[in-house]
C-alpha cells in the first residue's frame, strides 16, 4: 500500500465514538495494519472508515474539506494535542510518518462547553461564527471604497495585520485551553482589524462587542498559559491577546459608546 | 443560434456597454426590496459577496451553505492572487488588455462583453477588498505590490501571501456576517440544496436537507441564485476540497437551466503527484515555481529508477526547453501539462508510479548563488558556498511552498527535484448565463466557477478570484433587478404549494432509493472508479473511441451503483455517507454529459485537446469555421440524449489568432 518513500506500519486508532449506536460516548480501537507512512491522517481515517463501511458498520463521523491545511475545517485531538504532535500543522497535513509501528493513537474530539459535540468527531463551532457577526468586520458597503491606493500602509504593518489575520478558525486554540477561552480566535480578529487604519475607527467598539459576545457564549477566560499559541496550527501569536485588552479597556473607559 | 438562447447582450460599443446598461437598467425601489426575498446558495467569494450586497440595498436574502460556517467554502484554498486592470506599475496595463489577455487564454471561446465587464470592475474589486481590510501584500513605500503570472505580459496581480483565496473569503465573509448581524440575511449552515422549486416555469425556492438531522426543508424566494463552485471531483482527485460537488447545479440543469461547454476542464500542470492508491485529493503546487524550477525527464527509460542526481546533464530531457523555446518552462497550463503527460506515456516518468517529472532548482539555486557571491566579493566562493547563499534565495522567494512540499513527501527540495504531475483544478464550463448571469429558467442566476461565462476554453492565473468577486459584488446586484422590477406586486412565496410539494416527494424519494439499495460496494469505491473512467477517456487528452466507451462505462457503473451501493445508516441522522452518495450520483449523470460535449467538440482548443485535431507538430488545432459557438446542453430526462443548443459566438473587437509558444 505504500508509495512515494514511505514504509508500512501497523497501528491501533483509540476514538471517541458518541451519538448514534454509541449513545453518550466511548472510545472504541481499531486495528489497522499497513498504513503507509506516506498517508495523511485523515487517509488513514479513509481507510480505517472503508473498512467500517465493508463490515456494514457506521464509519467514523470527522470533518475535513480542503485537506491543505486552509479552511480550518478538520479538527480532533490526537495524543491529548488538537491537530496532533507535529508544529504549526492542520491534522490534514499531518502524516503517518509521524507515528511509531505498533502505535496506538488516541483521538478525541475537540472538547469545551462552546463546542457541543454533534457525532463522534464533530463538534458545533457555530459559536466562532456568532462572534465575529457581533463586530469582526470592517462597516463599509459594496461601492463606497476610495482607491485601494489611497491610503499608504506601512509595509511591516500591513505583514503583522496578515499575520493575525492567517487565523484559520478551527478552534484547537479552544480546545488546547484548559479554561477553554476563545481569546486567541477572537483577539486575532480584534488585532487583525486594529492594526489597520480601515480598522482603526471601530477598534474599541469591535472590541467591546466581540469580547462580550465571546463571553455570552460560554468561552471561558484567560490565565495566560499560552497553550492556545503553542497548538496554533497558524502559530498565530499571544500579543494578540494583549493588544485586544488593549482596545477593550479603551473602550470600556475611554468611549462613551455601550454595546 | 438556437432561439432558447438569448444573452442579452445591450447594444452600443464594447467600452462603454456595461456603463450605459448600468444606467438604464430597471432597478427595485427601497421600499420594495424590503419585500421581496433572494435565496443564495453557496458562500464561496461570489455567493458571499452577493449575498452581503444583496443585503446591504435592503433585500431579504436566505443564504444557504453545507459548511459548519460559511468561512469553509473552497474559495479559501485559492494561491497565487487575483488580477486587476489598475496599472499601478505605469507597465502599458489597461481594461481593454486584462480583456484581451482573457479572451485570448481561454483560445477565443467566451463571450467578449462579459469578458470586457470583467475586465471593468476588476478595479472595483481590489478598492473594495482594501475598504475591508484585506491585508494585500504592500512595498516599503506603502503602497500595493503585484507580480506577474502567466500568459500575460504585466504585473497586475494583487496578492496576500500565498493565501489570497483565504484573505479575500474572510474579507467577503466578514461582510457577510454584519448583514447577518443587521438581520438583513438568514444564514442557514449546514443545509444542502438537493433541488431546485419552479413555480410558472420561474425559479421560486429550493428544497434543502439539515445535515445535522437529515430534516427536509422548504425555502421560497421571489428568485434563487446558486454561487455553488466548480465540478472537478467528477475526477475523484483534484485539487478541489473533499466536498465540493456539482449537486445543486447540476439539479438546476435538470429543472431547466442548461449546462454549458461542461468538457471545458482546466488541468494545471504543477501538483504534487499520486502516492497511492489510498490518495483522496491533490495538492497544488503554485505556477509561480515555474519561474525558476526547470523541468524534466530522464532521456532513457532505463534512467527513470535512479536517484535524480546520479543522472548526468547529457542524460536529461529538458523537454518544455526543448520543444517549446520561446516559452521554456512558462508556456500556459494546459500545453505544461499535456506535455507532461507525453513523455510520461513515453515510459520516461519518475517516482514510484511512473508518473511524475522533475522540477529542479538546482540551476536557480546555483545562478542566485553565483549573484550573491559576486555582490559580496566573494572572489574563491567554493560550490558549497555559492549553493548556501543561493538555497536561502530560493527560500526567500518559494520557502512557504518548499515547507509544504517537503510536509507531504518528507523529500527536501532544496537538495533533490521535486516530483510533479498534472491534476484536475478548475472547470471553465458551468450553468449557461446570459449577460446579466441569468440562466435559461427565469429567476435563477448563477455566479462563479458555477457559471461558464467568462473563461473560455482556459482560465488565466489568478482571474477565478476575480470572477467570483466580480459577479458577487459588481454584477448580480443591479441584474438582478432585471427580473425583479417585474415581480414587485409578486406576494411572498409560499412553500404550501404543490410545485413545493412535488419537489420535496423527489427528493425524499432520491434518498429512500439510494438508503434501500443495501447492496456491498461504497460510495467511494464508485466515486474513485468514474474519477479513473473520466480521468483516462475524458482528461488531459481524448479522443472519439475512447469518449464512446467512456459513455457505456459511465452508464454501466451508474447501473451497478443503483444495484450494489451500500449507505449506512438512516436520513434522519447526521450521515456524511449518505450526502456523498446524493453527490456521486449525480456526478455520475454529469460525467455522461462531460463525455458527450467532448465527443461533439470536434477540435483542440485550451483545455479540450482531442488527438484526432492537431496540428503536423501535435499543437492543439482549433477549429474556428465550425466551432466557435458555446455548447449548451438541455436535460430531457433519464437515459434520454441531452439536446444541444449553439450560441455563436462573435468576436467584434479582437481577431481570432493561432495561440503558438514555440
Amino acid at each position: 500500500m505504500a508509495g512515494g518513500n514511505g514504509k508500512s506500519i501497523n497501528i491501533k486508532v483509540k476514538v471517541w465514538r458518541e451519538g448514534g449506536d454509541f449513545g453518550s460516548g466511548k472510545f472504541e480501537t481499531y486495528d489497522l495494519a499497513d498504513i503507509g507512512t506516506d498517508m495523511s491522517f485523515l487517509e488513514m481515517f479513509d481507510v480505517l472508515n472503508e473498512k467500517l463501511v465493508s463490515q456494514k458498520k457506521t464509519p467514523v463521523a470527522f470533518e475535513h474539506d480542503c485537506r491543505e491545511g486552509i479552511c480550518g475545517t478538520c479538527s480532533m485531538v490526537i495524543n491529548g494535542q488538537p491537530h496532533g504532535p507535529m508544529k504549526g500543522t492542520t491534522t490534514c497535513q499531518l502524516h503517518m510518518r509521524s507515528f511509531k509501528d505498533g502505535a496506538t493513537i488516541v483521538v478525541e474530539p475537540f472538547r469545551a462547553k462552546s463546542f457541543p459535540v454533534i457525532r463522534d468527531l464533530v463538534v458545533d463551532r457555530s459559536s466562532f461564527d456568532a462572534i465575529i457577526q457581533a463586530g469582526g468586520y470592517i462597516s463599509v458597503n459594496t461601492g463606497q471604497a476610495q482607491d485601494g491606493n489611497a491610503v499608504p500602509i506601512e509595509k511591516d504593518t500591513s505583514e503583522k495585520a496578515f499575520d493575525a489575520a492567517a487565523c484559520i478558525g478551527c478552534g484547537a486554540c479552544v480546545a488546547a485551553c484548559p479554561n477553554s477561552a476563545a481569546m486567541l480566535f477572537t483577539s486575532a480578529k480584534v488585532s487583525h482589524l486594529a492594526t489597520l487604519p480601515q480598522g482603526e475607527v471601530e477598534a474599541k467598539k469591535r472590541a467591546l462587542a466581540m469580547v462580550t459576545q465571546m463571553d455570552k457564549e460560554g468561552f471561558g477566560f484567560c490565565s495566560n498559559i499560552g497553550a492556545c499559541e503553542a497548538e496554533c496550527p497558524k502559530e498565530i501569536s499571544i500579543e494578540n491577546i494583549a493588544k485586544m485588552n488593549r482596545e477593550y479597556l479603551g473602550g470600556v473607559f475611554g468611549s462613551e459608546k455601550t454595546v | 443560434m438556437s432561439d432558447k438562447l438569448k444573452s442579452n447582450i445591450p447594444d452600443g460599443p464594447l467600452a462603454t456597454k456595461w456603463q450605459e446598461y448600468r444606467g438604464k437598467m430597471p432597478l427595485v425601489a427601497p421600499n420594495n426590496k424590503r419585500n421581496i426575498e433572494i435565496i443564495v446558495v453557496g458562500t464561496g467569494l461570489a455567493g458571499a459577496s452577493a449575498a452581503s450586497t444583496l443585503g446591504e440595498l435592503g433585500y431579504n436574502v436566505k443564504c444557504f451553505t453545507f459548511h459548519d460556517s460559511p468561512r469553509r467554502a473552497h474559495s479559501i484554498a485559492a494561491q497565487g492572487g487575483i488580477n486587476a486592470a489598475k496599472n499601478y506599475q505605469n507597465d502599458g496595463d489597461s481594461v481593454y488588455r486584462l480583456f484581451y489577455d482573457t479572451i485570448k487564454g481561454g483560445d477565443y471561446r467566451s463571450r467578449e462583453a462579459n469578458v470586457h465587464r470583467l475586465a471593468e470592475v476588476s478595479r472595483d474589486i481590489i478598492d473594495q477588498c482594501v475598504a475591508q481590510g484585506v491585508p494585500f501584500a504592500r512595498e516599503y513605500g506603502g503602497l500595493l505590490a503585484n507580480r506577474s503570472f502567466g500568459g500575460v505580459q504585466v504585473s497586475r496581480t494583487f496578492y496576500a501571501r500565498g493565501q489570497t483565496g483565504q484573505q479575500l473569503l474572510i474579507g467577503a465573509y466578514s461582510s457577510l456576517s454584519r448583514q447577518i448581524s443587521r438581520g438583513s440575511v438568514k444564514m442557514y449552515n449546514r443545509h444542502e440544496m438537493l433541488d431546485l422549486v419552479k413555480i410558472d416555469g420561474k425559479a421560486r425556492g429550493i428544497i434543502t436537507r439539515n445535515l445535522l438531522n437529515g430534516k427536509i426543508e422548504r425555502h421560497g424566494a421571489h428568485c434563487v441564485i446558486i454561487a455553488t463552485g466548480g465540478y472537478g471531483n467528477v475526477f475523484y482527485l483534484s485539487t478541489n476540497a473533499m466536498m465540493s460537488n456539482v449537486s445543486a447545479a447540476w439539479r438546476t440543469h435538470r429543472r431547466g437551466a442548461f449546462m454549458a461547454n461542461p468538457c471545458f476542464t482546466q488541468i494545471h500542470p504543477t501538483c504534487i503527484p499520486v502516492s497511492g492508491d489510498y490518495q483522496s485529493k491533490l495538492t497544488l503546487m503554485s505556477e509561480s515555481l515555474r519561474n525558476d524550477g526547470r523541468v524534466w525527464v530522464p532521456k532513457k527509460r532505463e534512467d527513470c529508477g535512479k536517484n535524480p542526481l546520479d543522472i548526468k546533464e547529457e542524460d536529461r530531457d529538458y523537454y518544455l526547453e526543448r520543444i517549446y523555446p520561446a516559452f521554456g518552462n512558462l508556456v500556459p497550463r494546459d500545453v505544461a501539462s499535456r506535455a507532461a503527460k507525453y513523455v510520461c506515456d513515453e515510459g520516461r516518468g519518475v517516482g514510484s508510479t511512473g508518473l511524475a517529472v522533475y522540477l529542479d532548482f538546482a540551476s536557480a539555486i546555483m545562478r542566485y548563488g553565483r549573484e550573491q557571491a559576486n555582490q559580496k566579493g566573494m572572489v574563491n566562493a567554493t560550490e558549497a558556498e555559492i549553493k548556501a547563499l543561493g538555497e536561502k534565495v530560493v527560500e526567500g522567494k518559494y520557502g512557504n511552498l518548499f515547507e509544504m512540499y517537503e510536509k507531504i513527501t518528507d523529500d527536501n527540495p532544496y537538495k533533490t527535484p521535486m516530483r510533479i504531475y498534472p491534476a484536475v483544478h478548475y472547470t471553465m464550463g458551468g450553468i449557461w448565463v446570459d449577460y446579466n448571469l441569468q440562466t435559461t429558467v427565469p429567476g435563477l442566476f448563477a455566479l462563479g466557477e458555477a457559471n461558464f461565462s467568462d473563461h473560455g476554453a482556459n482560465r488565466l492565473g489568478a482571474s477565478a478570484l476575480m470572477q467570483g468577486l466580480a459577479d458577487g459584488y459588481f454584477v448580480i446586484p443591479y441584474t438582478v433587478g432585471t427580473f425583479l422590477a417585474n415581480e414587485i406586486r409578486t406576494p411572498k412565496i409560499s412553500t404550501d404549494s404543490p410545485e413545493f410539494e412535488q419537489a420535496e416527494a423527489d427528493v425524499k424519494a432520491r434518498i429512500n432509493n439510494v438508503l434501500g439499495v443495501n447492496g456491498d460496494q461504497s460510495v467511494e469505491s464508485f466515486h474513485r472508479r468514474l474519477g479513473k473512467i473520466m480521468w483516462e477517456y475524458c482528461g488531459m487528452s481524448r479522443n472519439a473511441e475512447g469518449l464512446k466507451k467512456a459513455r457505456k462505462m459511465i452508464r454501466e457503473l451508474r447501473d451497478e451503483f443503483k444495484k450494489d451501493v451500500f449507505v449506512p445508516g438512516s436520513n434522519e441522522e447526521y450521515n456524511p455517507e449518505l450526502e456523498k452518495a446524493l453527490r456521486v450520483a449525480d456526478f455520475m449523470e454529469l460525467g455522461e454529459l462531460m463525455v458527450c460535449d467532448a465527443l461533439d467538440r470536434n477540435e483542440s482548443c485550451g483545455g479540450h485537446f482531442r488527438e484526432e485535431y492537431r496540428t503536423e507538430e501535435g499543437e492543439a488545432a482549433r477549429n474556428d469555421a465550425d466551432y466557435t459557438y458555446v455548447a449548451a446542453w438541455e436535460f430531457q430526462g433519464d437515459d434520454q440524449d441531452w439536446i444541444l443548443n449553439k450560441e455563436e459566438l462573435t468576436f467584434e473587437n479582437v481577431e481570432l489568432k493561432t495561440r503558438s509558444y514555440k
